[in-house]
């Protein structure tokens, strides 16, 4: 039996749900997908420009795992290119960090679970909450 | 809805626990009624493992709201999965009532 995989942590899943090729000659239905930690690899070593160990780091996984990842985003998005597919993303193995937000009258600090559906404080309904960008 | 704050006695008036799994009683506060019910942790001295004990008696008991100091990384891990909320206090002199007189507001 494999040794389990370790979920990679993604800080932040990608702004979008996948990329079209537009103009294209013939239009065909097929896509590639791209995990959300190869999204988060790509991210982290091109365009936060860390090296592998530091990225590696951040996304809680060997040096050689994240260099997998890197290289499987890479050909995934030379083929979708190439062969002029769609990009679409998807879950993967990811562990999103969750979310903690912070009130700003009372400092507390709270999760929104995904069931609730008001996006306010917890303690004093006020709705002057930010984001923390790093899990506490 | 109901909502579990972390208290070190078991009575309204106790101060505020700010520990998760270690603390000494949990208040459920029940928001429609405004009653409020004590629960003693049983697992205060365990020496390992009181965080997932506490966060699956959460979810025995179907709170939706957790009110403490802080949590451990395996309590965090479970209480999301259940979709429990946390929220976190750090302010030191807050007693139980404080915290309900705030959540009524």
């Amino acid at each position: 039996m494999p040794r389990r995989r370790r979920l990679r942590k993604v800080v932040a899943p990608p702004g979008f749900k996948g990329y079209k090729p537009y103009g294209a000659n013939h239009s065909k239905n097929e896509f590639i997908e791209l995990l959300y930690e190869e999204y988060e690899a790509i991210k982290l070593s091109d365009y936060d420009l860390m090296n592998h160990e530091t990225a590696a780091k951040v996304m809680g996984i060997s040096r050689p795992t994240f260099a997998r990842i890197y290289e499987s985003a890479r050909r995934k998005i030379a083929k979708a290119m190439v062969e002029v597919k769609e990009i679409r993303t998807a879950y993967g193995n990811a562990l999103l960090d969750k979310n903690w937000y912070e009130c700003h009258g009372c400092h507390a600090r709270f999760t929104i679970p995904k069931t609730q559906n008001k996006h306010c404080c917890a303690i004093c309904s006020s709705t002057d909450i930010n984001l923390l960008k790093n899990d506490i | 809805m109901r909502t579990i704050i972390t208290s070190s006695e078991n009575k309204i008036t106790a101060a505020f626990d700010k520990r998760f799994g270690r603390a000494a009683w949990f208040c459920i506060y029940d928001e429609q009624t405004g009653e409020t019910e004590f629960i003693e942790n049983v697992n205060l001295n365990a020496s390992n493992g009181a965080g997932t004990k506490a966060a699956e008696k959460a979810v025995e008991l179907h709170v939706k709201k957790i009110i403490s100091g802080d949590f451990g990384p395996k309590a965090k891990d479970l209480l999301d999965k259940f979709e429990i909320q946390m929220v976190i206090l750090q302010d030191d002199n807050l007693t139980v009532e404080n915290i309900i007189s705030k959540l009524k507001n």
